[in-house]
């Protein structure tokens, strides 16, 4: 089965670390580049939708919504969503696809836009959710209390316990990491473009073992644009469609990052499996990967999880070179958010797009024209298929 | 200071039974499930019927993690976050800070016992080698 949704346009601004440009200024470069991209025109922008709306929990983690958008671009809109509850930071493209697929809309302008890199100080951290409040509720009242305040440290638990089952080592993430790192020094928007070896990763400093600074993904400032169209908007845009072959939101278990029976799998597991069962093609048809990396540990999760090696395996399928440049299954060929910068899976996703559209440069996959993306970590995940027909 | 939890009507008996030194988990009355994080419904059988009943207080390391970085200006590091297996609750897990012991040392399968730190009105669970 086909949505009858594709993503037609997807642009970036100009990343960067302590940049001091308003995330709006981010956001208005990444629009631009976005619609340029389609062929499209802000008069065609009839949606628009974000992950997780205008939030101030965590310093620069989203400050901006659809409501601040919408007035600084002067958009009239059919149909608007902020989803801070969905599945995972893909929730706003899989909402545009209902949105466009249900005739609510015709081109939906999803944006993620981040200021962490600025907004950390002395004594504030980007990414320390409920830090500063007083009480705090939900799941995060059983781990932020108990000193477990960031998810570094819950992905850690996991790795330990996956490392534990499995005989994972700190040389397969270094792989990982490493691997994303060479693949960035052929994205010029990339973050971090010094060379990365496998003795700089293993002698960086422990962050939550067994993660350590390289396993962990790099707070930026930026933004970043998809165009969700419709299918027959679509025919009309400057690229071919990539259309939406598939998606998976399924969840199994509770909203914990401890309770899951086994925590060397996660929600990507179940929102795989749903996506699979919704489309007739196999792993074995993708050419290129986007894996949410915010921990370098949920690469090989995602990996087992979209069934490219089965339970456990991950280690041997990234020790056989699988992943890295030149690999059979790229994974995160612009350096992830590990090396290119957290946009929260948006980057990851801009990324399939560019080399989908045979834009990747030095980098770029020959005759790509499958892509599957995985964002979340923990307890909540999306996963999307793509094709370029 | 760290965040505390939000006290509430379903959570309340799990943040404060450490003032009686108690570990107290909510069970099912009806169907007997375990519930945690607790509810104010029993998730496998919406019964309402939920009471909480103090365990023994010790449990089975199923994973860790030793934390390096200091989150927080007040943050001391290093230290071990373990989470746990608990006894007489299958299937929960608690997490929390280890206390007493070499963060080092702490390890898959090792036996552990609940202490807790009072802060304010709320009682945190801290886990510390059983031996």
């Amino acid at each position: 089965m086909t949505m009858k949704a594709s993503i037609t346009g997807v642009g970036m601004s100009q990343i960067g670390r302590r940049t001091e440009r308003p995330a709006m200024a981010h956001l208005v470069e990444a629009a631009k580049r976005a619609l340029d991209c389609a062929g499209l025109t802000r008069a065609d922008i009839d949606g628009i939708a974000t992950y997780p709306g205008k939030a101030d929990n965590s310093p620069g983690m989203s400050p901006l919504g659809t409501g601040e958008v919408r007035n600084a671009l002067g958009l009239k809109t059919r149909w608007h969503s902020a989803v801070p509850d969905g599945p995972s930071q893909m929730a706003p493209i899989m909402v545009a696809a209902m949105a466009v697929a249900t005739g609510q809309a015709r081109h939906v302008l999803c944006f993620r836009a981040l200021t962490e890199s600025s907004s950390q100080t002395a004594t504030q951290r980007a990414s320390i959710p409920g830090s500063g409040k007083p009480r705090i509720g939900g799941w995060l009242s059983h781990l932020v209390p108990a000193n477990a305040m960031s998810a570094s440290n819950w992905a850690g638990w996991m790795a330990t316990r996956y490392f534990h089952e499995f005989g994972m080592t700190r040389e397969h993430l270094g792989m990982v990491a490493t691997g994303e790192r060479a693949f960035a020094q052929m994205n010029p928007l990339a973050v971090m473009q010094s060379p990365l070896t496998m003795d700089d990763y293993l002698q960086a400093r422990m962050i939550s073992s067994p993660l350590g600074l390289f396993d962990c993904d790099v707070p930026i400032d930026g933004a970043c644009v998809v165009i969700v169209s419709a299918a027959d908007a679509a025919k009309d845009c400057a690229r071919e469609p990539l259309v939406i072959e598939a998606m998976g939101a399924a969840l199994g278990s509770q909203e914990t990052w401890d309770q899951r029976a086994d925590l060397t799998t996660m929600g990507a597991h179940d929102a795989s499996a749903d996506m699979w069962q919704r489309t007739d093609m196999k792993p074995g048809d993708v050419d290129v990967l986007a894996l949410y990396d915010g921990f370098s540990i949920f690469v090989p999760y995602w990996l087992e999880a979209l069934g490219f090696c089965g339970h456990g395996e991950a280690k041997d399928f990234i020790a056989e070179g699988n992943i890295g440049p030149g690999g059979r299954f790229p994974v995160n060929t612009g350096g992830g958010q590990l090396s290119g910068g957290r946009l929260h899976g948006f980057g990851l996703l801009h990324e399939a797009c560019i080399q989908l559209w045979g834009d990747g440069g030095e980098r770029q996959v020959a005759d790509a024209r499958t892509a599957v993306c995985g964002m979340g970590g923990g307890f909540i995940a999306g996963s999307m298929l793509l094709r370029r027909d | 200071m760290r965040p505390l939890p939000e006290l509430t009507p379903e959570n309340r008996a799990f943040w404060t039974g450490g003032a009686e030194d108690k570990l107290m988990i909510a069970f099912c009355k009806d169907c007997t499930a375990v519930i945690h994080p607790p509810q104010l419904v029993c998730p496998k059988c919406w019964s309402e019927a939920i009471d909480s009943r103090a365990v023994s207080g010790t449990g089975t390391v199923y994973s860790f993690t030793i934390n390096h970085q200091p989150w927080a200006p007040d943050m001391k590091v290093p230290f071990a976050l373990a989470v746990v297996d608990v006894d007489d609750a299958p299937g929960v897990r608690v997490t929390a800070e280890v206390v007493n012991a070499d963060p080092e040392s702490i390890a898959i399968g090792q036996r552990m016992r609940i202490t807790f730190l009072n802060v304010e009105n709320v009682w945190l669970p801290q886990w510390e080698p059983a031996s």
